[in-house]
């Protein structure tokens, strides 16, 4: 059974299409792999599935029910989390703080019943250490990993990574890489934007294309990376 | 291993001794103070309601209203008409007045909240002017030069008769009295609530968005009804510190009571100066406008302009505030709403 469909879906700003007639099925706990060239359209269609930005035509269905039009809250309510691809945290309220806020309002829950959680996630994401200080004080693989944190606070059933390893060293990269596939491993089902290939296909199932906003290519990673007209467009990216 | 929230800290705890004993302290004062102090503590005290709310509209719920002198003189005129129109008791009209501003509200947000940043703060402004000038047709509370409570009723307001004869004091004076003691117990509820709030789930949300309110929507969230209840029980709180101010005053026109000037623009340079965005900020901010005030009264036009500049060079070189800086540097806070996780040995109720 699909978590997430989408059918016919386009946006378009003034005359350029950004996303083209999306269609795809995610079964729920696959982990799927979304790259393009810069500009191909692949924020904006996280956007268009966290309900941040609304489609001008097409469907979107989370766990068979219709979201095409639900605000982002009632979305994460519903189980859709995401991290951002500048990370955005709570400058002004601490590590922890930053995910009590997601526990309690994501899930709709009291603060102590939450707090265990929380501390579990922290432990997960390599942030304990930190807990109690302000998170606009945090290094970029700090603030990449409370990203992580925080989505993952709000218990979701399918996550969205937004470029979450750009910008990390190697090593960083490694840690980050293995805090994903454990919280992949619990049975979160996963969508991942990211140039960092080596990264995004260590973890991902299925890879999507994206190029203009159309989708060029969707199927197992090394068919994917093989096929002509991936390469052409990855032209001088290396692989 | 267990873990546990904790939000007080050693500082807190002396902070709340400390605090009851002031608050006990300016509860008894009028047995000893005359009635200029009096007088002055019940500005101090308005001036700081005010600012609570406007800190919570502006520093939390990331509201910048700049028209919060439309609930001041919705305030003022609705108890006026209670008093005038219905002869109820002063006292009792006042929270006609929280009730007034709360109705106008309604249509206020409804408009201003489809605009955003810098057009939300025009927006409020307007909509005050609007409410001034529809105010200042109303001929039987004295049009646009304003009017008077009668005598009848400021004679023996509820509860003046006794303190006229439990403190030996004259009418005008009990009357100054009822006003102080009001406004203390306003002030008190006013931060009682707003504490209360920021500690409660829906105080981390409203930080949340402070800080980042797309993020905070992605979590969870809803910002849009908790931005509704901030600016509605802004304008409540605003209302009847507008009513008690009124009473306290006892005359009322257009131009005092919609005045952007004593309403808002003071209001703001006490939040700034003090500390947005912190419960202790207005009340350090409350006093350092009141000294400011009392030096410089003498220097007319002057007075306006230091305030100016003493606000902007705050806003330049402490964006925080004074408390902001205080805090800073000690980390102290008064009143607590750090949530800290705390890993205990224990279980998880350790």
């Amino acid at each position: 059974m699909s978590i997430l469909s989408l059918a016919g879906v386009s946006k378009s700003y003034g005359s350029l299409k950004v996303t083209d007639d999306v269609t795809f099925d995610l079964p729920e706990g696959q982990a799927l792999g979304i790259i393009g060239p810069n500009g191909a359209g692949k924020s904006t269609l996280f956007n268009l599935i966290t309900g941040n930005v609304l489609p001008d035509a097409g469907r979107i269905a989370f766990d068979g029910r219709d979201v095409t039009r639900t605000p982002p809250m009632r979305r994460c309510l519903a189980g859709i989390g995401r991290s951002f691809q500048i990370p955005q945290p709570f400058d002004r309220l601490t590590v922890f703080e930053n995910l009590l806020v997601a526990a309690t309002h994501g899930r709709g829950q009291g603060e102590a019943a939450v707090v265990r959680d929380c501390a579990d996630i922290l432990e997960r994401c390599e942030l304990s250490a930190r807990a109690n200080d302000p998170a606009g004080g945090l290094s970029l693989l700090g603030r990449k990993r409370l990203e992580l944190a925080r989505a993952m606070a709000t218990r979701p059933r399918l996550l969205l990574l937004d470029e979450i390893a750009g910008g990390l060293t190697e090593g960083e990269c490694t840690a980050l890489i293995r805090t994903i596939r454990d919280v992949h491993a619990q049975g979160v089902t996963i969508i991942w934007i990211e140039h960092v290939l080596h990264a995004l296909n260590s973890v991902v199932e299925r890879l999507l294309v994206l190029d203009f906003g159309r989708v060029i290519g969707i199927g197992e990673p090394g068919e994917i990376m093989a096929s002509q007209e991936v390469r052409e467009i990855y032209l001088g990216i290396e692989i | 291993m267990g873990h546990v929230i904790r939000t007080r800290t050693r500082a807190s705890t002396v902070a709340a001794i400390v605090g009851a004993i002031v608050v006990l302290g300016l509860a008894l004062l009028p047995l000893v103070a005359g009635r200029g102090l009096i007088q002055d503590m019940f500005f101090i005290l308005t001036m700081l309601v005010l600012a609570q709310f406007w800190n919570l509209l502006a520093g939390y719920g990331g509201l910048v209203s700049i028209g919060q002198q439309a609930f001041v003189g919705l305030g003022a005129y609705a108890m006026f008409a209670g008093v005038i129109l219905a002869g109820i008791d002063p006292v009792w009209a006042i929270p006609l007045g929280g009730l007034a501003a709360v109705i106008v509200a309604v249509p206020t947000a409804f408009f201003a909240f489809r605009l955003a940043g810098a057009y939300f703060a025009i927006a409020t402004w307007v909509i005050a002017e609007v409410v001034r000038l529809s105010v200042a047709q109303w001929k039987t509370l004295g049009g646009g030069t304003g009017t008077s409570l009668p005598r009848t009723a400021t004679r023996d307001i509820a509860g003046t008769g006794w303190i006229e004869a439990a403190l030996d004091v004259r009418g005008a004076a009990a009357r100054d009295i009822l006003a102080y003691w009001l406004a203390l117990g306003l002030a008190l509820l006013a931060i009682g609530a707003i504490y209360g709030l920021l500690r409660s789930r829906r105080g981390l949300a409203l930080a949340s968005i402070r800080d980042n309110e797309e993020a905070a929507r992605s979590v969870g969230v809803d910002a849009a009804r908790l931005k509704w209840s901030v600016f509605l029980a802004a304008a409540f709180g605003t209302g009847i510190a507008g009513g008690l101010i009124f009473m306290q005053i006892a005359r009322i026109s257009p131009d005092a009571a919609f005045s952007v000037t004593e309403w808002t623009a003071f209001v703001i340079f006490i939040v700034v100066i003090g500390g947005i965005g912190t419960i202790e900020g207005p009340i350090l901010g409350v006093l350092v406008f009141f000294a400011l005030q009392k030096l410089l009264a003498d220097f007319g036009a002057w007075y306006l302009i230091a305030l100016g500049v003493i606000g902007i060079a705050v806003m330049l070189f402490a964006p925080r505030g004074l408390w902001g800086l205080i805090s800073h540097r000690t980390g102290l806070e008064l009143f607590p709403i750090r949530r800290r996780l705390i890993t205990t040995k224990g279980n998880d109720h350790g």
